[in-house]
């Protein structure tokens, strides 16, 4: 990989604050959820989804910065909103002297030449109406970049040469359902660099395609890269292709980025649980190869109630009393439990504890009151056999104080406290471990 | 789905690439007449062939029309009041002393008239906000929907009436009244079909990704929504012209329409002619009224048609015979056919039971876009 050895050389490079392309800065994208038709009428807020919740990065000139997460983790929301394809809620995405956010959509525009996308499936990106000489053309005439249709045609050429459409005239009066999925995916790019971006946010742009032309594409697009001195964002849950493709790596969870550095880094030393557990997830080429892998409990968490304290702690198999346990775990715990008990231990330790909504309310504190006909101090023993029948959980640790108290059990869990990105040797983590 | 062949293989395709623009249009045109099969390529065919003629006739009524519409005398002879059909006049003369046949021949320049001006007014009033509400959204389109659903909501009739009638004033009895008219009754459809398939094709990736190119919203209306949205207003359009010539006549009938003084209607002419269906005169009435039924079930015909080729719900589309290149000679084959079975197959012309060296015959599903 030649491309790739040139392609380190810029961003390993010592570069002042002029080497940003852009600097996000705490970037927020929330989505009001519509509540009830009462509430829509009245502008009473229902609940919020923080797609992106505070976002910081800087994007260097010339790397490729890949964002990993799974689905839901709001990589393409944070992908869409640098481009001012969706409208944040807040924070500052800095692009030269400009702040984009703040700029309306007719100001924006121009900007538009500059920051181009790539979309995940080449098939819906292009209209089916248009062929592909107006498609990749069209750009030029939006921004007014060329006088008439001979010019016009020459640009379109020379880009679709560029990506390797050729030969070239074969193609110009093409329709979309004429091409596959490859040449689509490449009149895509030939779309985006026609006007000399700097930026291409990369939307998953091989995950529509054979696996037989994903390398060929994304070779393509570092040959573009080198060529055209770009600035890749390159967006993906796919680890496999971040290594080869990516300077930097951030991995998102949950809206927030919880690790970011260089990509080496990342995959040798992974810091984050989050990003362990990822790169454990990774498959092996080998059948025969059984790793043992502990992948993260359960499922990626509501986004419109997440997790108090570190969004992650709830999955962590390394979480420990800062991570912000709260009620919402204790439930998952008990019934983890009885589903591994027959069924009259089941029905004695469920009339054990009485009304288990309770859990359901976010909070550090909560009182488990008894099921009928039975006291205090059963749900106490309950909840301490509980705890020695799984002492390595680590929900324990997060426990404070756990006693009968006025007919009911007292549990306090300790105050969690919400990890920020910090530096942790050649990579930032935010995670309570470091 | 379309069976294309994939670009990687074979020659340069040289067919559709340099066709001019007036061609393709050609070809788009005559697609539903290729594609359709059956009872619909029947309707399809008569319709398109009515529809022509009328047409013509509509064309060319000068030349076809013995006499003027509002015409009661030839060379200073007045013709009689309520004539049979005789050589002179063809279809008789009505109770207006006016030609019948001329009245038939210059109603159908009138409604043709009437019925492209509605067209016209109605698509491009309709589909402009339908594609503007689909797209901008929000109070403009909960405004005009609202709007729209209460004209849709009004008997197209009387709606028609009170339009005619509140337009009359400014615009005379006319030709543009009456298509003014027609327009209101008609705009909803449109408005209700362009305007949902935009707020569903709005949400497509392309039109995303042509904001992320930076195009105004205007571009990306007439540029990226346009040609996907109208593709049921043909369909809608000729249904609706058939529809037009019944409201038109209706509203001749009921004195609301265009003035006897204007030009000659069809539907002015039946209501004329009420009286004398009781005294036996027939002529007056059964021709304006078989021009009426003709022009309806014409447009008719071509609506359905379209309807049931593009329709994708309803589509029986044509199995074309695709012949396929004989194969070469290649190694020797394995498991040779007897001789005998293949002259079997070949004369079935099953499609498989040819020997390998034959043209095999087969059907194949003739796409479209």
């Amino acid at each position: 990989m030649p491309t790739k050895l040139d392609a380190q050389v810029p961003s390993s490079a010592p570069g002042g604050a002029d080497d940003a392309l852009m600097k996000v800065r705490d970037l927020q994208v929330h989505y009001a959820l519509r509540g009830s038709s009462m509430g829509r009428l009245f502008g009473a807020g229902g609940d919020v989804v923080k797609a992106v919740d505070g976002v910081t990065f800087d994007l260097r000139r010339r790397e490729v910065l890949g964002l990993v997460g799974e689905s839901g983790s709001g990589k393409t929301t944070l992908g869409r909103a640098l481009l001012g394809l969706v409208r944040p809620t807040g924070g500052e995405v800095r692009y030269g002297e400009h702040d984009l956010p703040s700029l309306s959509e007719r100001r924006l525009r121009p900007f538009r030449r500059k920051l181009q996308m790539v979309f995940q499936d080449p098939s819906a990106a292009l209209n089916p109406s248009m062929d592909i000489e107006a498609a990749v053309g069209h750009p030029l005439q939006i921004h007014k970049l060329v006088a008439n249709r001979t010019e016009r045609r020459e640009r379109v050429v020379e880009a679709l040469e560029r990506v390797g459409l050729a030969p070239v005239e074969r193609f110009l009066s093409k329709y979309p359902s004429d091409l596959s999925g490859g040449q689509k995916q490449r009149a895509v790019l030939a779309r985006a660099i026609i006007l000399g971006p700097e930026l291409l946010v990369a939307d998953e742009p091989i995950s529509m395609l054979d696996m037989s032309v994903r390398a060929k594409i994304l070779e393509l697009m570092l040959d573009l890269k080198r060529d055209l001195d770009l600035t890749y964002v390159y967006i993906t849950h796919d680890l496999a292709t971040a290594k080869f493709f990516c300077d930097r790596v951030a991995i998102m969870y949950l809206g927030r980025i919880v690790e970011i550095g260089p990509t080496e880094e990342i995959f040798s030393d992974p810091k984050h649980p989050y990003t362990k557990a990822l790169l454990r997830a990774i498959p092996e080429p080998d059948p025969g190869a059984l790793v043992p892998r502990d992948l993260p409990r359960g499922e990626i968490p509501d986004a419109a109630a997440p997790p108090l304290g570190c969004s992650f702690h709830p999955r962590c198999p390394a979480a420990f009393e800062k991570c912000g346990w709260e009620t919402r775990d204790l439930r998952p715990l008990l019934e983890q439990r009885w589903l591994g008990l027959d069924e009259d231990a089941y029905d004695a330790e469920r009339a054990t504890i009485g009304n288990l909504d309770s859990l359901d309310v976010p909070a550090h504190q909560v009182r488990l009151s008894p099921g009928r006909g039975r006291g205090p101090g059963d749900v106490e023993a309950l909840v301490q056999r509980a705890r020695e029948a799984d002492p390595q959980e680590p929900l324990w640790k997060g426990v404070k104080r756990l006693e009968a108290q006025d007919g009911a059990v007292a549990v306090d869990f300790h105050e969690g406290e919400d990890p920020r990105l910090r530096p942790a040797g050649a990579v930032e983590v935010a995670c309570h471990l470091y | 789905m379309a069976i294309t062949p994939t670009v990687e293989v074979g020659e340069p395709q040289h067919d559709s690439t340099h066709r001019s623009r007036l061609a393709r249009i050609a070809f788009v045109i005559a697609t539903p007449y290729r594609q359709s099969a059956g009872i619909a390529r029947a309707m399809l065919v008569v319709g398109t062939v009515l529809t022509g003629l009328m047409v013509l006739v509509a064309v060319f009524a000068p030349l076809i029309a013995p006499y003027d519409f509002d015409q009661v005398s030839d060379g200073g002879a007045r013709f009689p009041k309520q004539g049979e059909p005789s050589g002179t006049h063809w279809f008789g003369t009505n109770v207006q002393t006016f030609d019948v046949f001329s009245r038939v021949v210059w109603g159908a320049r009138t409604e043709l008239k009437v019925v492209l001006m509605a067209l016209a007014l109605t698509i491009v009033i309709g589909v402009v906000l339908g594609l503007v509400a689909g797209f901008v959204g929000g109070w403009l389109d909960r405004i005009l929907v609202l709007i729209m659903d209460s004209l849709f909501a009004f008997p197209y009739l009387l709606l028609a009436i009170v339009v005619a009638f509140l337009l009359s004033d400014k615009l005379g009895g006319g030709v543009t009244t009456a298509a003014a008219a027609i327009t209101a009754v008609y705009i909803p459809q449109y408005f209700r079909v362009v305007r949902n398939s935009t707020v569903s094709a709005k949400e497509a990736t392309y039109v995303e990704a042509a904001r992320a190119l930076g195009a105004p919203p205007h571009i990306i209306m007439s540029r990226y929504l346009f040609t996907n949205v109208i593709q049921s207003v043909p369909v809608i359009a000729t249904l609706n012209a058939a529809d037009a010539v019944g409201t038109l006549a209706a509203l001749g009938f009921l004195g609301y329409g265009i003035q006897p003084t204007e030009a000659a209607e069809w539907g002015y002419d039946l209501n004329r002619a009420m009286d004398d269906a009781t005294s036996g005169i027939w002529w007056t009435a059964v021709y304006p009224g078989l021009a009426i039924v003709l022009l309806v079930m014409a447009l008719t015909f071509v609506g359905e048609g379209l309807n049931e080729t593009l329709n994708p719900t309803l589509r029986v589309r044509r199995l074309l015979p695709v012949v396929l290149p004989p194969r070469q000679p290649a190694a020797p084959v394995e498991n040779a056919i007897p001789v005998e079975k293949a002259e079997v197959g070949r004369d079935r012309r099953t499609g498989v039971g040819g020997s390998p060296a034959d043209p095999e015959t087969s059907t194949t599903e003739e796409g479209g876009r």
